[in-house]
C-alpha cells in the first residue's frame, strides 16, 4: 500500500521554516517584549478521497481481490498489444495482486494503491477507499484490476480513468471488459484455474499463450460447447461487460 | 417548400464545414482480437447524410466485396464520388492481433464531418468492424470508440478455408487464415444467415478438431467478444 506521506511532510517543514523566520524579526527588543505566542499550528492539509466499488456482473466468475492504482499519466497496468508485467501475470494467472500492487507502488506516477480484502463472487461488490492529498488532484487517474478466477489468464478492470474534475460527491459509472494476459495457454483445464472450478495452480512463470501481449479475451469455449478437455462448463461462459465500476469522491 | 429546406440544410452544413477549425486529425486503429487479423482498412471523412452501411439493411455490392473478400476499392470509388476524404491501408497490409495503425486526415476545404472506418475480419466468410458515421470532433481532444463486428448478411458462415476463390463475393469460403491456426476438412458449420441483412455479428462457431468436424476455425483461437477494435480520434 502506497501512503502519500512524501508530500504530506513537504509542506510540514516549509511552514516550520516560515515560522522560525518570523521568530527571528525584530529580536533587537525581545526583552521588553511579551513572549511572542506560539506559532499557530498548520491547516491540516486538504485531502481528497474516492470510493471505488467493483459490482461482478458475471454468471458464474468470481473475481480476485481488486487492486485500485491511483496514478497520473505516464503509468498503466497494461497496454494491449504490449506484453504483460510479472505482476500483471501473477494476478491474471493466480488472482494474487500483491505483485502488482508492488509495481504500482514502485512507480514514481502512481499516487496512492489500495486492494481488496475478498473476492467478489457474482452479483457481489466490494467498495476500496483511496486517500490522497488534494494536490495530487491536477491529472489524476484511477485504474482497477481484478481476475476472472474460473480462466486460465483473464481479467477486467478499469485503465487510466480521468478523475481530475472531478468534485466533492460527483461519480462516475463505467463498465470494464474481459483482457487476456497472454501469458498462459487457455487450455480450460482444472491444473492450471485457480478459481473454484478448478482449484488448480495459479500462477506460473512460463509463457506459453499464442502470443505474449495483452489482447481482448476470446471467451472461454467450455466443454459444453465443444471442448472436450476443458474442465469448464456452459456457466462459466461470459459476455461483456464483466463488471461495473462506481468511483464517487467523496472528500 | 421541401427543396427550399434542404437548400438551407445544405448551406448550414457548408457554414459548418467552413467554420470548423480543426480539421485535421488522426485516426489510430487498434486490433483488440485475440486471434482475428484484419484486411486492410478504408479510414474515410465523408460528408453529412452519407455512410457506408445501415444495421437492418442489405450490403452495398461494394460492401460485400470488403467484407467478403477485403477489397475495399469498389467503396473507395463510392467514397470518391461523394468528394470523401479517403486513407486506404494504413497498416500496409494485415493488421495483426493487438497491433495498430495510424493515419492522419485533412478535411480542410471539405463538407467531410463524418468519419468512418472498415475491414475484414480474417478468417471468417464475410464479418468486419464498422465505425459507421461518427461525426467528427472538433474541440482538441482525444475520442476513444469501440467498435464491434458486423456481419455482411451476405454469405453463409460454412467455416470453410477454401483459399483465395472464396474472397469474391457471392463466392462460399473463407479466403485466407493468415494466423495459421485454423484448420481444414470440415462439414460445413453454419447455412446462409438467418438475417440477410448487415447485422451483430453473432460470433463464429469452431470446433477443437483440425481436420474434421463442422469448422475449419478453433473455437479456442477463432471467437472474440465485442468490442474488436478502438478507434482513438485525436484533434490538436
Amino acid at each position: 500500500m502506497k501512503t502519500n506521506y512524501r508530500n504530506m511532510i513537504k509542506p510540514l517543514i516549509l511552514l516550520s521554516g516560515m515560522a522560525f523566520l518570523y521568530a527571528c524579526d525584530g529580536s533587537d527588543s525581545v526583552l521588553s517584549s511579551p513572549p511572542p505566542p506560539p506559532p499557530p499550528p498548520p491547516p491540516p492539509p486538504a485531502m481528497a478521497s474516492f470510493d471505488v466499488t467493483v459490482t461482478n456482473l458475471t454468471n458464474a466468475q468470481p473475481l480476485s481481490p481488486v487492486a485500485v492504482i491511483a496514478h497520473q499519466t505516464g503509468y498503466a497496468f497494461f497496454a494491449v498489444g504490449a506484453p504483460a508485467t510479472a505482476g500483471l501475470e501473477q494476478m491474471a494467472e493466480g488472482g494474487d495482486n500483491a505483485a502488482l500492487i508492488a509495481e504500482a507502488d514502485a512507480d514514481a506516477m502512481v499516487t496512492v494503491t489500495g486492494s481488496g480484502a475478498a473476492p467478489i463472487g457474482p452479483a457481489g461488490s466490494e467498495t476500496v477507499t483511496v486517500d490522497m492529498l488534494e494536490s495530487a488532484l491536477p491529472g489524476l487517474q484511477i485504474s482497477v484490476a481484478t481476475m476472472l478466477v474460473n480462466t486460465n489468464d483473464a481479467f477486467t478492470g478499469l485503465n487510466s480513468m480521468p478523475v481530475e474534475t472531478m468534485a466533492v460527491g460527483d461519480v462516475i459509472s463505467v463498465r470494464g471488459i474481459a483482457y487476456d494476459a497472454g501469458t498462459e495457454a487457455d487450455s480450460e483445464q482444472a491444473a492450471a484455474i485457480p478459481g473454484p472450478a478448478g482449484g488448480g495452480e495459479g500462477f506460473n512463470a512460463a509463457r506459453d499463450d499464442q502470443a505474449d501481449q495483452v489482447t481482448m479475451h476470446a471467451g472461454v469455449v467450455s466443454s459444453d460447447d465443444g471442448f472436450a478437455t476443458s474442465d469448464l462448463t456452459e456457466q462459466h461462459r461470459f459476455d461483456n461487460p464483466i463488471v461495473q465500476v462506481r468511483i464517487e469522491r467523496t472528500d | 417548400m421541401k427543396a427550399l429546406i434542404n437548400a438551407a440544410l445544405v448551406t448550414m452544413s457548408l457554414l459548418v464545414g467552413t467554420v470548423a477549425t480543426a480539421a485535421e486529425f488522426n485516426v489510430r486503429i487498434t486490433n483488440l482480437t485475440n486471434g482475428i487479423w484484419f484486411t486492410p482498412f478504408l479510414v474515410a471523412a465523408h460528408p453529412d447524410g452519407t455512410s457506408l452501411f445501415t444495421t437492418g439493411q442489405p450490403a452495398s455490392a461494394n460492401l460485400q466485396a470488403m467484407a467478403e473478400g477485403g477489397d475495399i476499392s469498389g467503396l473507395v470509388t463510392d467514397l470518391q464520388g461523394l468528394g470523401a476524404t479517403i486513407e486506404e491501408n494504413p497498416a500496409a497490409g494485415l493488421l495483426p492481433p493487438a497491433m495498430s495503425a495510424n493515419v492522419d486526415l485533412n478535411t480542410d476545404g471539405t463538407s467531410n464531418v463524418l468519419l468512418s472506418v472498415v475491414a475484414m475480419l480474417l478468417p471468417t466468410n464475410d464479418a468486419f468492424a464498422g465505425l459507421n458515421s461518427i461525426t467528427i470532433p472538433t474541440a482538441p481532444g482525444t475520442y476513444t470508440y469501440d467498435v464491434p463486428a458486423y456481419d455482411a448478411g451476405t454469405e453463409a458462415n460454412d467455416e470453410l478455408i477454401v483459399g483465395m476463390a472464396g474472397g469474391a463475393p457471392g463466392v462460399a469460403g473463407i479466403p485466407a487464415d493468415p494466423g495459421g491456426l485454423g484448420g481444414s476438412g470440415g462439414s460445413g458449420a453454419a447455412a446462409a444467415d438467418a438475417n440477410g441483412n448487415v447485422h451483430i455479428h453473432r460470433n463464429t462457431l469452431g470446433d477443437t478438431d483440425g481436420v474434421a468436424g463442422t469448422s475449419d476455425l478453433d473455437s479456442r483461437v477463432h471467437r472474440w467478444l465485442n468490442p474488436v477494435v478502438r478507434v482513438v480520434v485525436t484533434v490538436q
